[in-house]
């Protein structure tokens, strides 16, 4: 005989109450978990979202002259008669206050260059910042290019121009290998000549000049409109534009709905606290005469804090687990419809083990008062109804 | 335990309740002792205080004035803590109405005073099995209390309370709630008890249980007549 014995036997014979008061912890917790599995699965799903879209800065040269461009269709022609920053100039970007969020910076040159008597987009790029941030390209056949004297077709330029993968071209009189044609993409690249940054330079005549940047600042929840700013900072004579404005807006939303769910779970563990409390405290002077005879037995008051203390770590570690179980289950089940394309983010251990923790330390703290009365018990006062 | 004349002293006991505005002398004042390995029942009509008294020598209920000594020691010099363990070392309490805990099986209920004593798990089934036996229940061991007769409760009433070896057994009402005959048979036990060493005190109003008893103590209106 423990007094462990005691509190196990206790919980077994009162069933009722103790299930509801299960139920407050499980009412509290599964709310709380239910609650961070949308966020997290929302965030996943944003972030996912984020990922496919490549850059989420663009950097251009100011200029006074409005786009004559709408949908892919050029007007104007004078699309290529850009202006251009300086090159030496971009390392300044690795001086703002968010550098660290700088995941990719990819400068580009563009410029019209002949190939077969025929007006073609070149675009001078450094291969492995492009490729990095453009996930979403996929060649045909060849590798991608490494060398300088290597360059790569978008889909169009190749079927109408008639080069494959291994030919050779000539611009500006110099030849350069195809080392592989990308597969259509619906974007400006299908009709690009893209080729290394300082090959391309030297061809447009545009030597340590950029028509643009693209720059991808990829992290969970960065701050791109003030990295926006940052960076027109550094560069008066940038434009410096910060798309997927809608996905980062969604982000927000997230952020309001994670403050909302705080609020929430805050009531309702608050709520089912009040559970905790009001139950053990009933369950206590339930027990006033069974108090009384432990203590005439030689009980300490510590003992009998003990064993109530006991049942309600024991209560609330079945109250954390079927919180966390339930709080899942009921998660996995609205996420699709809370959410389009949606996805569970799955079980996340670490929340689990953090359910029970904070479900026996609410147990435990709602149970303090109602321990401490009952250990404070005059023995004779209790036993007077005997 | 000191072997002495005076076990128990009683010096000068008063208790007196607030019960709303007025106040009730449970006890008006009490002198008495009782020797090592004596038996005695209190006597005297509901309301006379004996309980109360019971309670006190227990330390379980601290007087409005006056002395108790068991063994030298001055119970309500005591801190809280220290009664609990002296409660612990040196009381058996059979409680009116057995006062069983219903979710614990026979043997539970017997082994509960040895859940604050450092024995070892074996040790505390030997001398619980010990007791049970004693009291004649080894079959129904591992019964629940409302499977068991009243008389049957009693004896695990007075199992856990032996089960310690306290040297002092404190009754109230033993019989109360019994047939005669087993009556006789709870009282006969207790003065078995009371020849291997226990010192028993019996609170009782029945007049026919006094003499099972060494000695008497009529207490009437919070006085005591030896």
């Amino acid at each position: 005989m423990k007094l462990h014995n005691i509190s196990f036997g206790n919980i077994k014979r009162r069933k009722a109450k103790m299930l509801f008061l299960v139920l407050g912890l499980v009412i509290g917790i599964s709310t709380v978990v239910t609650l961070l599995s949308i966020t997290e699965s929302m965030t996943k799903n944003i972030e996912e979202r984020l990922n496919q879209f490549g850059a989420n800065i663009v950097m251009v040269p100011k200029t006074q002259n409005l786009s004559l461009n709408y949908g892919g269709i050029d007007v104007g022609g004078v699309n290529y008669k850009v202006r251009e920053f300086d090159e030496k100039e971009l390392e300044n970007i690795y001086t703002i206050k968010n550098n660290k969020n700088l995941a990719i910076v990819a400068p580009k040159v563009l410029g019209p260059v002949k190939i077969k008597n025929k007006n073609v987009l070149l675009m001078g790029v450094v291969f492995e910042d492009e490729l990095a941030l453009k996930t979403w390209w996929q060649k045909t056949s060849g590798d991608y290019p490494i060398a300088s004297d290597q360059v790569m077709l978008g889909a169009r330029v190749a079927s109408l121009l008639g080069f494959s993968v291994g030919n050779t071209i000539h611009m500006s009189e110099k030849p350069f290998t195809v080392s592989t044609v990308l597969k259509p993409t619906g974007g400006a690249e299908d009709d690009a000549v893209i080729a290394e940054l300082s090959a391309a330079q030297q061809i447009l005549g545009k030597q340590g000049k950029l028509s643009m940047v693209e720059i991808s600042a990829f992290c969970q929840g960065c701050p791109i409109s003030e990295m926006t700013l940052q960076i027109a900072e550094k560069f008066p004579d940038a434009k410096v534009t910060a798309m997927k404005q809608a996905v980062m807006s969604k982000m927000q939303s997230i952020d309001m709905f994670k403050s909302f769910s705080l609020g929430v779970s805050v009531i309702v563990i608050l709520i089912g606290s009040l559970l905790v409390l009001i139950t053990m405290m009933g369950s206590v002077n339930e027990r006033t005469r069974e108090i009384g005879i432990f203590r005439a037995i030689g009980f300490r008051r510590g003992h009998v804090m003990q064993i109530i203390l006991l049942e309600a770590m024991l209560l609330g570690i079945i109250g954390g687990i079927l919180g966390f179980g339930i709080g899942n289950a009921i998660a996995w089940g609205i996420i699709p419809f809370v959410m389009k394309d949606g996805v569970f983010a799955g079980i996340n251990v670490n929340l689990g083990a953090i359910s029970i923790l904070m479900a026996v330390a609410l147990s435990l703290l709602a149970s303090l008062y109602p321990a401490f009365k009952a250990s404070n018990m005059d023995p004779s006062e209790a036993l007077r109804a005997l | 335990m000191t072997q002495v004349d005076h076990f128990i002293e009683i010096h000068d006991l008063k208790k007196t309740y607030q019960s709303g505005e007025t106040q009730v002398d449970a006890i008006r004042h009490m002198n008495f002792f009782i020797g090592d390995e004596e038996f005695i029942t209190i006597m005297g009509q509901s309301g006379s205080g004996k309980s109360t008294l019971l309670s006190i020598v227990g330390a379980l209920n601290h007087p409005s004035r006056g002395r108790v000594i068991v063994d030298g020691m001055d119970l309500y010099d005591l801190s809280a803590e220290q009664r609990a363990d002296f409660r612990s070392e040196y009381i058996g309490f059979i409680f009116q109405s057995f006062q069983l805990i219903p979710y614990l099986t026979v043997l539970e209920n017997v082994k509960l005073p040895m859940a604050v004593t450092g024995y070892k798990k074996k040790i505390k089934n030997q001398m619980a099995f010990e007791v049970i036996r004693r009291v004649g229940l080894e079959a129904k061991a591992h019964r629940l209390p409302d499977q068991l007769s009243g008389g049957e409760q009693e004896r695990v009433a007075i199992a856990r309370a032996i089960v310690n070896k306290p040297p002092i057994i404190l009754a109230d009402e033993p019989t109360g709630n019994l047939d005669s005959k087993t009556a006789g048979e709870i009282m006969a036990l207790l003065q078995s008890l009371n020849k291997e060493g226990h010192t028993i005190i019996v609170v009782t109003h029945n007049s026919d249980m006094a003499e099972y008893a060494d000695r008497t103590i009529r207490v009437q209106d919070g006085r005591c007549f030896a």
